[in-house]
């Protein structure tokens, strides 16, 4: 997993609520038994057309929008399924950081997994940031994970919470299985004690 | 702080492996459920890092997301590429790694959350999970259930365990008793109407009061399915004497000397009065309708005899949403619920495709016949329950008013194998999701229970089952 440090770049402004991981990454696109590739989909439904052409007015498809890093969007991203693919396509566009009031507890963990960053901001800190996001490459946002803050282009910056474990295994690109496994002997002893206790298990 | 524990508290202590100061913990994975669509990348990650899966006796897999519910299904040149692929590469995983698997040749594939249950590997007190967002079903047994992505897969895959920090508790009491014609699926979609698509975020629901008692197992099993789409965590049940019985004789269930042992655990299965709850919900039984959802998100729901709102109706960020799903959904503010007109009818999915639900439909349906150009299809949830609706004679009378009868898999609920929506095709249905293209591109999906349902696929338009059901008697 590639760390996440700090990302100052251009934020697209999805200010609709509910965006669910059926529109981040339509079924169709499920049926790959691999990671990457997914980017030209994200979005599909919204993006193109039955033809495949690219929808104009949808935010991504235009010229302003088309290198975003981020994304600031409406309460509630991220709801429905648990398909890590709705991540995976996400990165696989180039989004390293999703900025909301909520969201939703699957989404949010799948995130962490993939290098992306997902921050919950107040409302009004939300609001300033679909403003500069409005704006394109005329006003980046700054994102920085060890301080923990957005700072947006008019130099306002909002502080978020993290937790300490996740921002750890973000900031160094740590691989959890791996230190899960290092705890070997903690499960080895759980289990033994576990199968006095409830041994139908 | 109180001193009392509530049920997922309960459940919580007991799987603790190791918690850090910051309040992290390793917890234990009693059961690992493994479908094709959410799994391959894990299994390619196990074996690109040279891992092994720690419990295979812990771990079953069951094909269900993308499988054909078509006859001839066994035959693999019957499948789509894509579909074939993914059933080579699940059945190529389960050997390999030696876990229990269900085929779609075994009678007993059908989806994962149905499978679980009828083969006794859902237990009460246990930690289930599995690379699905429904996997709250499980919660019905008093088990801490739920959906995980693809990378925590292959966490659990490897080591049994998942890193966890505690949600909070949330208590939802249903009051009373339902009035007739208001089933499970009422209940849940209530909840979710009154509490929003992300009320329960950063919590586990509890379940309880006199309303959810009543239920048989199959009706929790529906309150707890959409637990998710309230936004939880997961959602519970206290074990009583109908899981208990449920549970009784199943294939995986504990026997003789270790059922006794695991009963007198179960039996303190429950929350404590003096438990601590961080956010309470209270509904009256007496209140709840017959309900569908207008909209695209599972919280736009209304009682039956509602009509379409007004997009201006709502507050914030939800106005411009309303606008877009009115739109989506090609309904006018103003008109009548029971005047929207539909297409085709879906019965089944992990919600609604258990025993209980194929028989309330067929009650309904009974000497009666699908609306003239309406379309339906019944996709029980598992073989077993194929099996068991044959005998019972519903499968009969299914196809007597003109259902298609499937075989076991998720199909239109998500749409992901051939059984989907056309573009603007209007769909009554007992799945758990409304979203923008969810059942096929551009489809319209109305979210209500089998019974309802069944008076729509009737009528040809949506319908108080209540009305149906008077008109007979």
């Amino acid at each position: 997993m590639d760390k996440f440090t700090t990302l100052t770049g251009i934020a697209a402004p999805m200010p609709l609520v509910n965006i669910d991981t059926d529109m981040i990454i339509p079924k169709q696109f499920l049926k790959t038994i691999k990671r990457t590739g997914l980017g030209v989909n994200l979005f599909d439904e919204m993006r193109y057309d039955r033809e495949g052409n690219e929808i104009a007015d949808f935010v991504l498809n235009q010229p302003a929008w088309r290198d975003a890093e981020i994304l600031v969007a409406g309460d509630n991203f991220g709801c429905g399924s648990s398909r890590e693919h709705a991540p995976w396509a996400l990165l696989d566009f180039g989004i390293r950081c999703v900025i909301s009031t909520s969201f939703a507890d699957i989404f949010y963990n799948n995130c962490f997994k993939n290098g992306i960053l997902p921050v919950v901001l107040p409302q009004d800190a939300i609001d300033h940031l679909m403003d500069d996001a409005r704006k394109g490459a005329n006003a980046r946002i700054t994102v920085d994970l060890d301080a923990q803050t957005v700072t947006a282009a008019d130099g306002t910056a909002f502080s978020f919470d993290v937790d300490p474990f996740k921002k750890h295994c973000l900031l160094n690109g740590l691989d959890d299985i791996g230190l899960t496994l290092e705890k070997a002997a903690a499960i080895d002893s759980y289990e033994a004690t576990a199968a006095q206790a409830r041994p139908w298990v | 702080m109180t001193g009392g524990k509530t049920l997922y508290d309960k459940i919580w202590d007991a799987h603790v492996v190791h918690e850090a100061e910051d309040g992290t913990c390793l917890l234990y994975i009693d059961r690992h459920l493994v479908h094709e669509v959410t799994s391959p990348q894990a299994f390619e990650g196990l074996r690109m890092a040279g891992r092994t899966v720690r419990a295979p006796d812990k771990t079953i897999a069951v094909p269900d997301h993308n499988v054909p519910t078509t006859a001839g299904r066994e035959n693999p040149e019957n499948m789509t590429e894509d579909s074939r692929i993914q059933m080579a590469a699940l059945d190529t995983n389960a050997r390999d790694f030696g876990i229990h698997y269900y085929p779609v040749s075994d009678v007993r594939q059908g989806i994962v959350h149905i499978v679980g249950p009828e083969q006794g590997w859902t237990l009460p007190g246990m930690t289930v999970v599995c690379g699905d967002s429904h996997t709250a079903t499980h919660g019905a047994f008093g088990a801490l259930a739920h959906g995980i992505g693809t990378s925590e897969v292959e966490h659990v895959l490897a080591t049994q365990t998942l890193i966890q920090k505690k949600s909070k508790n949330m208590k939802v009491e249903i009051t009373g008793k339902l009035p007739p014609g208001v089933t499970a699926k009422d209940i849940t979609l209530s909840v979710i109407g009154a509490t929003g698509t992300a009320g329960g975020t950063g919590h586990v629901i509890e379940y309880c009061g006199e309303a959810i008692r009543e239920l048989s197992m199959e009706g929790r099993m529906t309150v707890c399915n959409m637990a998710i789409e309230g936004g939880a965590r997961a959602g519970l049940i206290a074990p009583d004497e109908k899981t208990f019985a449920y549970v009784k004789g199943r294939p995986h269930a504990p026997k003789g000397a270790a059922w006794e042992a695991a009963l007198a655990w179960w039996k303190t299965l429950k929350s404590d009065d003096d438990a601590h709850w961080d956010k309470v919900v209270t509904l009256k039984a007496e209140d709840i309708a017959p309900v569908v959802t207008w909209g695209t998100s599972p919280e736009d729901v209304l009682p039956i005899t509602g009509t379409v709102p007004a997009a201006e109706s709502f507050s914030g960020g939800k106005v411009g949403a309303a606008q877009r799903s009115l739109d989506y959904m090609g309904l006018t503010p103003g008109m009548k619920l029971t005047d929207i007109r539909i297409d085709a009818v879906f019965i089944g999915s992990c919600t609604n495709g258990r025993i209980e639900d194929l028989r309330a439909a067929a009650e309904v349906l009974k000497g009666r016949k699908l609306a003239p150009g309406v379309r339906g299809i019944v996709v029980p949830g598992s073989g077993l329950v194929r099996a068991q609706a044959e005998e019972e004679g519903l499968a009969q009378v299914f196809t007597d008013a003109g259902f298609e009868w499937r075989l076991a898999g998720c199909s239109m609920c998500l749409g992901m194998n051939p059984d989907q929506l056309a573009p603007e095709e209007r769909c009554a249905s007992t799945s758990n999701r409304n979203f923008e293209g969810r059942q096929g591109y551009k489809g319209r999906t109305h979210l209500m229970s089998p019974a309802m349902a069944a008076a729509a696929a009737v009528t040809g338009h949506l319908t108080d089952v209540r009305d149906l059901v008077a008109e007979t008697v």
